[in-house]
């Protein structure tokens, strides 16, 4: 994976994102590494830490566990309903990923679509919003969760949120 | 979609663009979620208890957002950080005990033993020792450059430079270096434009708009802006490549000092800031007080009203001077006769700030009879003050240079520095007047 900065950044509107982490709660995450100083590491721990369930895929270790969870090989394989797809994959392998998650929609109840921080395939996202999925590209979850909740803010990040009203600490 | 998220009440009000004056004010600081505090506490503590072992274990991991040690982060530093990153477009900020050592761990974060980077030499005086003579001892070397021309940046790289750092309205005064044309060679190069700020404020120049890559700050001057606060602050864009190159390991390899993690790959467009902070503040130490961030914090909410009267008493300070007739010369950018009046309307359109130098037609020794004859004008190594103050550079900030540096530096022996405050403007012409009739 690519770090963000050389991939050009999409401005989504808060109350988009602040939507789809208020509404989703299972999350699959494609290419989750068991390693854990890897940044899909860094973000299934934290977003575990905020009560979504997120089940990692990853044919390389499946039917080990990753953070408690066990890992599938496929989308497909996963057995209960899954909510959004977090691809941590190179922008290329993020097309196929997608057309799964448009395959799989209808039966497992996916929503979104959201590829990780460096990760944009423009195509895919097509593809997708077609189906009627809304798709978040170039961001990483855990940092815009952080953003949006106030947390990012603790270590000097501009969240470029102004306002008067009192901060909510979680959806 | 059943669930259509777009549907959900609205999170933030980000959709609107806010004027600079409203995110003086309030970027960074939204009031209390448990005690609904209005105003920005003072969290004047050392430490914050872990919920668990695991919790603990993930803040040391930098694996979740949280607060361990003021070292490290602190909530009322954290909130001068995001208002400081925002004010000038940037992705994040650090702050630190000082100007100084915010450009410390700004190029602790860059460079590798033996590594060089490029300086313009019209910087502050502290800055060329720290950079000329500190820096030296840590394997570091600068090459120092004339800034009036920006080929001379590119003539100086070698290919081990890292950074290429300049003031663009430059301290002691009068002198604006072209941005523009000196980000283009740094990025030609593949590597980062460094500006120090601290003259011109976000509210008179956003060197990222130019194309410079990190922000430094000495908090000290404007920002507090009177007179009673030390700090610094680095401010990173976030848009510049760490990963084009090989040039910066410590951003794109694993860390040693942080079990392995890779910074860049790791926390993308704030990876310098998470990088500078994790490591340069956690090892070596200087970070901002609270309380120093507090009063920082109050003193930039009124940021855009006074760098507005700073500039307004200044250009009246500097026409008085410019005319009168024991006064040889004046360098203030914002006069028609500067040969930087042109860079200073294309980069400093509100004004040229509020520090300038000038001599007098007696040199050197009645440059000190002024210094020694004014009554409001403070007698002090700073600049930036809500009070006026007034300095001979060769002999107090300027004095560990040779000769040559000081007229290299614009500060040579008849040169008086001035720092125009918020009093009375005709008060400040009136002691002047009276200083000038003594010489």
């Amino acid at each position: 994976m690519r770090a963000g900065a050389a991939v050009e950044t999409i401005p989504y509107e808060d109350d988009l994102l602040h939507g789809i982490l208020c509404d989703v709660r299972t999350i699959a995450m494609v290419g989750a590494s068991p390693t854990w100083s890897r940044p899909s590491s860094f973000a299934m721990k934290y977003l575990q830490g905020k009560g979504y369930r997120v089940i990692p895929v990853n044919a390389r270790h499946a039917g080990g566990t990753i953070l408690g969870e066990k890992v599938y090989a496929r989308l497909g394989d996963i057995a209960g309903p899954v909510d959004m797809v977090d691809i941590f994959r190179a922008s290329e392998a993020a097309g196929p990923v997608t057309d799964e998650a448009i395959r799989l929609a209808p039966e497992k109840g996916i929503r979104v679509v959201w590829m990780q921080l460096g990760v944009r395939n423009d195509a895919a996202a097509a593809r997708a919003e077609a189906a009627g999925l809304t798709v978040i590209m170039n961001r990483c979850a855990k940092i815009e969760y952080g953003r949006l909740f106030g947390e990012l803010s603790w270590g000097g990040i501009n969240s470029g949120i102004i306002s008067a009203k009192k901060l909510k600490l979680g959806p | 979609m059943k669930n259509d998220p777009r549907r959900k009440p609205r999170a933030t009000d980000t959709a609107r663009e806010f004027g600079f004056a409203t995110r003086a004010i309030h970027a960074g600081a939204r009031p209390d979620p448990v005690t609904g505090a209005r105003n920005t506490p003072i969290y004047q503590t050392t430490s914050y208890v872990f919920d668990d072992v695991a919790h603990a274990a993930d803040l040391f991991n930098l694996q979740t957002f949280g607060f361990i040690y003021s070292r490290l982060t602190n909530p009322t530093v954290s909130v001068l950080e995001e208002r400081i990153a925002n004010l000038e477009g940037g992705r994040a900020a650090v702050c630190a005990a000082s100007g100084h050592a915010a450009q410390f761990i700004t190029f602790f974060t860059l460079m590798e033993p033996g590594d060089e980077f490029v300086s313009s030499i019209n910087l502050y005086g502290g800055s060329i020792t720290q950079f000329g003579l500190s820096f030296k001892k840590l394997g570091w070397t600068c090459h120092f450059v004339d800034a009036g021309d920006p080929e001379n940046f590119r003539k100086a790289l070698t290919p081990r430079c890292k950074a290429i750092f300049l003031e663009c309205l430059a301290n002691p005064g009068g002198i604006v270096v072209d941005l523009e044309p000196v980000a283009a060679i740094a990025h030609e190069a593949g590597i980062p434009l460094i500006v120090d700020n601290t003259m011109a404020t976000p509210y008179l120049l956003r060197p990222f708009e130019w194309g410079a890559d990190i922000v430094v700050h000495s908090t000290t001057k404007f920002l507090s802006g009177h007179g009673t606060s030390m700090g610094g602050a680095v401010v990173e864009s976030g848009r510049f490549d760490w990963a084009k190159n090989d040039k910066f390991p410590s951003l794109t390899e694993p860390e040693p000092a942080y079990h392995g993690i890779t910074f860049y790959e790791t926390f993308g467009d704030f990876g310098f800031s998470v990088k500078a902070r994790a490591v340069a503040l956690r090892d070596f130490g200087p970070c901002m007080s609270p309380a120093n961030a507090f009063y920082t914090i109050t003193g930039i909410e009124s940021l855009h009203v006074r760098m507005d009267r700073h500039v307004a008493n200044t250009q009246a300070v500097a026409e008085y001077l410019e005319a009168h007739p024991r006064v040889a010369w004046v360098s203030y950018a914002g006069l028609k006769s500067s040969p930087y009046f042109d860079l200073a309307r294309k980069y400093l359109p509100k004004g040229a700030g509020s520090v300038f130098t000038f001599g007098l037609e007696g040199g050197f020794e009645a440059g000190i009879k002024l210094v020694e004859s004014v009554t409001l004008f403070s007698h002090l190594a700073n600049v930036g003050d809500v009070r006026s103050l007034i300095l001979h550079p060769a002999s107090t900030t300027h004095r560990q240079l040779t000769e040559e540096q000081l007229v290299a530096a614009g500060a040579g022996p008849d040169v008086i520095r001035l720092s125009i405050g918020l009093e009375s403007v005709e008060d400040l012409i009136a002691d002047l007047d009276q200083g000038l009739a003594s010489v």
